[in-house]
């Protein structure tokens, strides 16, 4: 378990002066030192934080109120743009891009106290499922360096089980939220679509880019979620908060009470045996404790991967259209015309991953394909959503894998990517149908970490929190 | 219709604005054509009656207050990333040779 205390008690002890927010800030530092060798960050922001963590504790002197976060040190992914920093989502484009704004989401966590300590890894642009996409390096998996943390969200998962900050946020798209939670061990919400804003986030897929915090327990999920959701003036696709809020302290809901249907098509020979095994006691203990536990089949769930990998380079392709050299990001000093420079700042700013989705998309949109591919692809999608629409009819709550195995070595599926696409299997549909979705640690296969995901319908974040919650009281 | 051909590459590549190297070409042409296949199991799927989503949570003409708005970042903030300026502007290569 993390040696950090609750996220809400650490608030509320430096509110009251018992704990100092340079002390906290100097903890975050120190297990950043100690675990350089897991490669979880790109940069650290040492003096920017104390800075931040002196001012927050002369307030406290003054016996101002700061907020709900009061002192909390957290790491951002490094595709949230901060001030004062480097923001390069781990592509060589932007190794260099100063940010002139900050994400919507760090401003309100910083509004309400927290310190970022550091910028983690990722996949360059959030493109893959193992932080082996990152241009830089490689970050490795807590429980075995010699396996990847999962991805795109890879360094967030690691740097909170290595104990280098209360909390990390993380984005995800196609499951780069609860993959790396999954395969490091760690809590990963991926709220609904629009809950959290993406303003200010380097953007893949815009229709399901979604923000949301990684953490080592539920409850500090839930004290994140409270401070980063609700509308956003800078971003049109955000929606309002469950007036009921995200803090579970006065949650009433009982897991005796709820439904939650086990899908079918995720519980296939395609499972990895020590998964299933987690994934059976999971459901055991849900049924002990009272809920009512059923199989449902979601017939065409199986194609929501093909859907994603036609909606998602379409629209990477378009979003990575700006990165022409021109006004930020690399551009080649070498380049004598116009066109030279656009093609010389993108074979050189892009990495494979990049350059294989930007193609796909511009093909799935290109004249005479588009209603073949793009189309055909947000059609499968409607029908996805009326099965999950269905299925919520009679569940609470949608339960399954994260993905079909444990954490995998590092190297074995980098050759192939449409295998490594196949990491996402699982997590992809709630992105498809906007719905929220959550990893929460459920056991150990051959002493590596397996979560348990559980799905709610769009709008249900704090239902889903409170499963969760109920779940890891089961553990 | 998925199997891609050299030229195929070449001109996505072309309207991608992207530069490929030979060996680049052919890694692409063949994994470009494989997830390209894979894609294509949708073509099994019935969707006779429905419509594509192309908004997920049924938002719709998402309007804001007319009124101006502050914002963080200041013009020239903006172009302190840009590979070359000239009085508050971006400066580009020329358009012709």
């Amino acid at each position: 378990m993390s040696s950090w205390p609750a996220i809400a008690d650490i608030a509320s002890d430096v509110q009251a002066g018992k704990l100092k927010a340079v002390d906290l800030v100097n903890k975050s530092l120190k297990s950043i030192k100690d675990n350089q060798a897991y490669t979880a960050l790109i940069s650290t922001l040492q003096d920017r934080a104390l800075d931040r963590a002196k001012e927050i504790d002369s307030r406290i002197l003054k016996r101002q109120k700061v907020g709900p976060l009061t002192g909390v040190p957290f790491i951002a992914k490094d595709n949230f743009l901060t001030l004062e920093s480097k923001t390069t989502a781990a592509a060589n484009m932007l190794k260099e891009f100063e940010a002139p704004y900050q994400a919507t989401v760090i401003e309100r966590l910083e509004a309400a106290g927290a310190i970022c300590v550091a910028k983690s890894n990722l996949d360059a642009w959030a493109h893959g499922s193992s932080t082996e996409n990152s241009d830089f390096f490689v970050t490795k998996n807590p429980h075995d360096k010699s396996r990847v943390p999962g991805g795109s969200s890879g360094g967030s998962a690691a740097a909170v089980i290595l104990d280098m900050a209360p909390f990390a946020l993380g984005t995800d798209t196609g499951g780069s939220i609860r993959l790396p939670a999954s395969f490091c061990g760690a809590v990963g919400l991926k709220p609904t679509y629009g809950l959290v804003s993406r303003s200010g986030i380097v953007a893949m897929v815009s229709s399901t880019d979604s923000p949301g915090p990684i953490t080592a327990r539920v409850d500090d999920t839930a004290e994140v979620l409270e401070v980063i959701s609700g509308l956003d003036e800078l971003d049109s696709t955000t929606i309002a908060r469950d007036p009921d809020g995200y803090d579970l302290k006065n949650s009433k809901f009982k897991i005796q009470n709820s439904k939650a249907g086990v899908i079918k098509e995720y519980l296939s020979d395609a499972l990895e045996p020590g998964v299933r095994q987690v994934i059976d006691q999971a459901i055991d203990k849900f049924k002990a404790a009272g809920a009512e536990v059923s199989e449902v089949s979601l017939p065409s769930v199986d194609l929501a991967l093909a859907v994603y990998y036609i909606v998602c380079p379409a629209e990477v392709s378009s979003n990575l259209a700006r990165y022409d050299g021109q006004r930020y990001g690399y551009s080649a000093p070498d380049a004598k015309t116009l066109e030279d420079s656009y093609l010389l700042s993108r074979e050189r700013g892009f990495g494979a991953e990049a350059k294989r989705r930007i193609m796909i998309g511009t093909y799935v949109l290109s004249s005479g394909y588009y209603e073949a591919y793009y189309k055909k692809a947000q059609t499968v999608r409607t029908k996805i959503i009326n099965e999950f629409n269905k299925a919520f009819e009679k569940f609470d709550f949608l339960i399954g894998p994260v993905s079909p195995s444990a954490a995998f070595k590092i190297g074995e599926r980098t050759k192939d990517p449409l295998q490594m696409y196949l990491s996402d299997i699982m997590t992809v549909a709630a992105n498809i149908t906007g719905c929220p979705a959550i990893s929460v640690p459920a056991g150990m296969s051959q002493s590596l970490p397996v979560g348990l995901q559980i799905i709610g319908p769009q709008r249900s974040d704090r239902q889903l929190l409170a499963m969760a919650k109920a779940f890891e009281g089961l553990s | 219709m998925s199997k891609l051909s050299r030229d195929d590459v070449l001109k996505l590549a072309k309207l991608s604005r992207l530069k490929l190297s030979d060996e680049e070409i052919e890694r692409f042409r063949t994994e470009l054509s494989e997830i390209l296949e894979y894609v294509e199991m949708l073509n099994k799927a019935d969707t006779t009656g429905l419509e594509p989503t192309y908004q997920v949570t049924s938002l719709k003409n998402v309007m804001r207050p007319d009124k101006e708005i502050s914002y963080q970042a200041k013009p020239d903030d903006l172009l302190k990333n840009a590979p070359a300026i000239e009085k508050h502007q971006f400066k580009v290569k020329r358009v012709l040779t």
